[in-house]
């Protein structure tokens, strides 16, 4: 099959071999779930409960906040212990609901499962995003959102990422392997509110198993699979649309203003689960692994499980460890410590050895070019970074600063090991905020 | 010889009458007092005075829509100079100067995590909120000193801003930069400062940093009227500055500090020769 | 102070590549052909390069020092410097002048623009062209390559591109050799500067470079490519009054300027698209300063001035952005 690609990116080590080949494992229950209020792009959920009460699996511990909200639902059933701000993956204390788990696993009962053929689209809709639906692949957009294009746009193609183009994961791999068929279930469920028929899954060669696998199972449904060449940033939004249908989002827009709706494969498979069984999402996959941790896994987490749990179900620390990420090492997030819980964007957990950790000093800027070639967008990013570390932010935005995805590559490649990609997100901190200003 | 002589000379004449006529020809007009204005102006274009420049501020000030006592940098001199030019009665101002309320160097503070990146205290205080653990203290990364126009602000070996007094304009360009908020501006006659930013309760700041106010209140004691306690952090009163140094010694962390007498450790400033600014007459 | 884990902003993965890694490579990548011009002027020549190198790390040394600099000394960009600066000069160079260039090459050409990165011109070639200007006798003294061990003594002589400047502006017409064999020149026994006499060695290593993905095959191939194309043209309209583009080629420092001078990452841009403008400039400068100019060469004057458009050539060819054709549509 032909390999179709964007231009741009590069290849990193991607060093899945770790996980790749590991079954997904159920994670058993900690002492202690923390589950925050804010685990979505957008407002906050408003925490409903209060110490003290006993709430059970799925039940709605914080309400939706405005449309660009979903709610958070208890991972289990027990007793909340406490409400309070604690340690976020984000780097500082926010209110979180703190459970302590009765070991029963009891789902509320009022959840009911349901056969998307019978329902409308406006209630597939809401029920998208009653079950706390959000973007899985790590950005944690809402689902329900995406699903909403306002009047006048018209969508045609429904895109799956199946990419996972971040090194170390394979947690979205494990799944297109093992529960593929929840996955077809909620594309079908997706192509039904969105009332379109295409529908492609793109996934990166390196998973030959995982593209026989959906390319076999979907055939019967119309979908296509689409492989992709490796390389890196094909995950990510605009580059896979480019590369799966040869479009391009128009600088500014979303997807939606090229007639393309992108979701991930995992956030496929929770639609699924939500509406034919109304459970909301509670749980994840998530890849465990790095150097430093003794036995890299894929678990099946609930979310709100402190990161130190999920190591001690991987065999412990090997090592001393360098740096904590959650996340992918491109565009994953380093966190203070193993106390904070695993929340719904947390596709995996990394943890490098203190030796991995590059801690060169950065030089002056040889002006290589490699910065230039390697970016997925076309920027510049030298010259933004030269601009942003000298403030002048005005001229960062003349340079497209705004149209950065963060990737991360410019900074990968960088002889001079300039951070590029924190200065440019810097710019653009401060474009926004004159931008708010004014 | 000859030839290349007059050559080079003619071209050198054509080329000065012409400048001298587009000088003449493309003049524009400007009132003399804002030329005058201008060059009373110290010229470093630090923005204290809330103009992007000092010829801006000139100009704002002829035509009298800035009040012409707002050049801190300057001082009384170039209030008293401006005042001249435009026959205006001068009222005095005080000098000011910049304080790093902070002591908190690497050898002193702890850090949360070991920082790599931008060297930059607002790019670094967006991670996770910077990493020295105490909320409140100066990061080190220098983003004071390269905003100062100045050249007053130094970074000590172990990551700590000091501001030179007498280099110290109190044009204000740091604290704008600061993302802590640590440095403050204070009136020059002061020289006894408590050096902490943090409003931590004292058994959170003893956890984190050995030169910080615990609010122990000792110097309040010692010195009733020099210092108030706020949200468990001591500052001076420079209302009454008169004996504050006395509680210096009985500080028992060390937080206290008299400029005149010395810059926090590490720093390469001598302390002042010359007795403090004070305030003029 | 026990909780030592590093924090950063994403990516927290690298590549590797460093600064010292890009300038070890292209000092590899020198090697064949500095050692070929040791075979082919003898000791002389490893004198010029040891001064040069060791001319330049010691400036830079000094030069950090004075503008209160962390040391770049490690980085290597002043002995890459210092090889370039000594393969652009002719092998009978005095030591002396070949220490100045040194000197004018890193405390002028980088370090007062503020070292590693900011300097806008290529060092090396400023040092040239400021003792070719200064010193024009002893930069265009020639001697005839003496291979180590073939017994003959160093003589003076002319480079084939000066014998050809000479000849055509006193008879108007090409000299007997331009239109014959050319192979002894492709390997280097012809006279010239210490490193532009073998184009065979110079080639090995830039291909090195472009396999090793430390230069991209744009400056090079463009540069080369318009020399050929324009010489060419000049050569179909007069052959007897232009020489043969090969001849172009394979002479002087073209492949050397090519391949490691208009490839200085510094001072040249940063677009693909820049890049390729940039060589085509360079190419065509040459050309033309070889035909119509005062100098037998001018390469080093096509990259120099080239450099100083880099900026503008970089200014003009940003690529088009991911997106942005559809938002003007």
């Amino acid at each position: 099959m032909e390999l179709k690609t964007f231009v741009g990116g590069l290849h990193p080590p991607d060093s899945k071999s770790r996980s790749a080949q590991k079954p997904i494992e159920q994670c058993p229950l900690p002492e202690l779930l923390v589950i925050p209020a804010s685990q979505h792009i957008g407002a906050p959920a408003e925490i409903c409960v209060a110490v003290g009460d006993q709430v059970k699996k799925g039940q709605v511990i914080a309400t939706a906040k405005g449309f660009v909200s979903v709610p958070i639902h208890a991972s289990t059933s027990g007793e909340v212990v406490a409400v309070e701000p604690r340690p976020h993956p984000m780097g500082r204390n926010l209110p979180a609901v703190v459970i302590k788990p009765d070991g029963l696993d009891q789902w509320d009962d009022s959840l009911q499962g349901n056969n998307p053929d019978e329902l409308d689209v406006d209630t597939l809709k809401k029920m998208i995003c009653q079950a706390g639906i959000v973007g899985l692949g790590g950005a944690t957009f809402p689902a329900h959102v995406k699903l909403s294009p306002p009047e006048g746009k018209t969508i045609d193609t429904l895109i799956l990422n199946g990419v996972e183009c971040e090194p170390y994961l394979t947690a979205d791999h494990r799944l297109m392997l093992e529960e593929c068929d929840q996955i077809i279930d909620g594309i079908n469920i997706l192509r039904k509110v969105l009332g379109i028929s295409r529908a492609v899954i793109g996934i990166e060669a390196n998973k030959p198993d995982a593209i026989a696998k959906m390319t076999a199972e979907c055939a019967p449904h119309n979908i296509e699979v689409q492989a992709l060449k490796v390389q890196y940033p094909q995950g990510a939004e605009k580059q896979l649309i480019d590369a799966c249908t040869g479009r391009q989002v128009p600088s500014g827009g979303l997807p939606m203003d090229c007639g393309v709706v992108v979701q991930n494969v995992g956030t496929a498979a929770a639609i699924s689960t939500a509406i034919r069984l109304g459970r909301p999402l509670v749980e994840r996959i998530a890849t465990v692994t790095g150097s430093a941790v003794a036995q890299p896994k894929n678990l099946r987490i609930a979310i709100g499980t402190p990161l130190q749990h999920l190591v001690d179900q991987c065999g412990g620390l090997t090592g001393t460890p360098g740096k904590i990420i959650m996340g992918g090492p491109m565009m994953g997030q380093a966190q203070l410590s193993l106390g904070v819980p695993a929340i719904r964007g947390t596709s995996g957990l990394l943890i490098l050895r203190e030796e991995e950790v590059s801690a060169k000093a950065a030089g002056p800027c040889i002006r290589c070019g490699r910065c230039v070639s390697v970016c997925p967008i076309h920027l510049q990013p030298t010259t933004i970074a030269a601009y942003a570390r000298l403030s002048m932010f005005d001229e960062t935005e003349t340079c497209h600063a705004l149209d950065c995805i963060e990737c991360g590559c410019c900074t990968y490649i960088c002889p001079a090991t300039l951070p590029l990609v924190q200065s440019i997100r810097f710019a653009k901190g401060a474009i926004m905020e004159k931008k708010r200003k004014s | 010889m000859l030839a290349a002589v007059l050559s080079i000379g003619g071209i050198g004449f054509i080329a000065a009458t012409a400048l001298g006529i587009a000088a003449k020809k493309f003049a524009v007009e400007v009132d003399p007092r804002e030329l005058a204005i201008l060059e009373a102006l110290p010229g470093a274009n630090c923005g204290a005075c809330g103009l992007p420049g000092c010829s801006g501020y000139a100009k704002g000030v002829v035509d009298g829509s800035i009040y012409p006592t707002l050049c801190t940098p300057g001082g009384s001199e170039t209030i008293q100079a401006i005042a001249n030019i435009l026959g205006i009665e001068a009222a005095a101002v005080e000098p000011k100067v910049g304080i790093v309320a902070c002591q908190g160097d690497n050898s002193k503070a702890a850090n949360k995590y070991r920082y790599l990146g931008l060297q930059d205290c607002n790019a670094a205080q967006k991670l996770a909120d910077g990493p020295k653990t105490c909320p409140s203290g100066c990061l080190g990364l220098g983003s004071c000193e390269r905003a100062c126009p100045f050249g007053a602000i130094e970074m000590t070996a172990e990551n700590l801003a000091v501001i030179n007094r007498e280099k110290c304009t109190g044009c204000g360009k740091c604290v704008s930069v600061c993302p802590r908020q640590v440095i403050k501006i204070a009136p020059a006659e002061a020289t006894v400062h408590v050096l902490c930013n943090s409003h931590d309760k004292g058994a959170l700041v003893r956890k984190y940093c050995q030169i910080g106010c615990i609010a122990c209140n000792i110097c309040a004691k010692t010195v009733p009227d020099a210092y108030v306690i706020d949200k468990f952090l001591a500052s001076a009163n420079y209302e009454h500055i008169e004996n504050a140094a006395a509680a210096i010694e009985k500080c028992p962390t060390k937080c206290i500090r008299d400029f005149s007498t010395g810059y926090p450790e590490g720093s390469s400033f001598l302390p002042p020769t010359i007795p403090a600014k004070t305030k003029a007459a | 102070m026990e909780n030592q884990l590093y924090l950063s902003s994403s990516p927290h993965i690298h590549s590797g590549e460093t600064t010292e890694k890009v300038m070890r490579l292209v000092i590899y990548a020198l090697l064949p052909a500095a050692i070929l011009s040791v075979y082919f002027f003898g000791l002389q020549a490893l004198g010029v390069l040891l001064i040069c190198t060791l001319g330049c790390m010691a400036f830079e040394a000094i030069g950090c020092k004075a503008l209160k600099q962390p040391s770049t000394l490690a980085d290597g960009s002043a002995a890459l410097t210092g090889i370039l600066l000594a393969l652009n000069l002719p092998p009978s160079i005095p030591w002396w002048i070949a220490l100045l260039g040194a000197g004018i090459a890193i405390l002028i050409g980088k370090q007062l623009y503020g070292g590693l990165g900011y300097n806008p011109f290529n060092p090396a070639l400023v040092a040239r062209v400021v003792l070719l200007i200064s010193f024009p006798v002893q930069m265009t003294t020639w001697t005839a390559p003496a291979p180590i061990g073939s017994g003959v003594d160093a003589v003076s002589s002319a480079t084939p591109l000066g014998e050809i400047k000479t000849a055509v502006m006193l008879t108007g017409k090409l000299p007997e050799f331009a239109s014959g064999s050319l192979n002894n020149f492709f390997v280097g026994n012809m006279a010239g500067c210490i490193g532009e006499v073998s184009a065979l060695a110079l080639l090995l290593g830039g291909i090195f470079l472009i396999y090793k993905k430390v230069i991209s095959w744009h400056i090079p191939v463009s540069f080369v490519g318009s020399v050929l194309l324009i010489g060419g043209i000049f050569w179909l309209v007069d052959p007897s009054k232009y020489p043969n583009p090969v001849l172009h080629l394979i002479t002087g420092g073209l492949i050397l300027g090519a391949f490691f001078m208009a490839t200085d990452m510094v001072t040249s841009p940063i677009t693909y698209k820049g890049m390729v403008i940039f060589g085509c400039g360079c190419g065509l400068l040459t050309v033309l300063i070889r035909l119509f100019g005062a100098y037998p060469e001018g390469v080093s004057f096509a990259i120099l001035l080239m450099n100083a458009c880099t900026p503008l050539i970089d200014r003009y060819t940003s690529p088009k952005i991911y997106g942005q054709v559809e938002q003007k549509a």
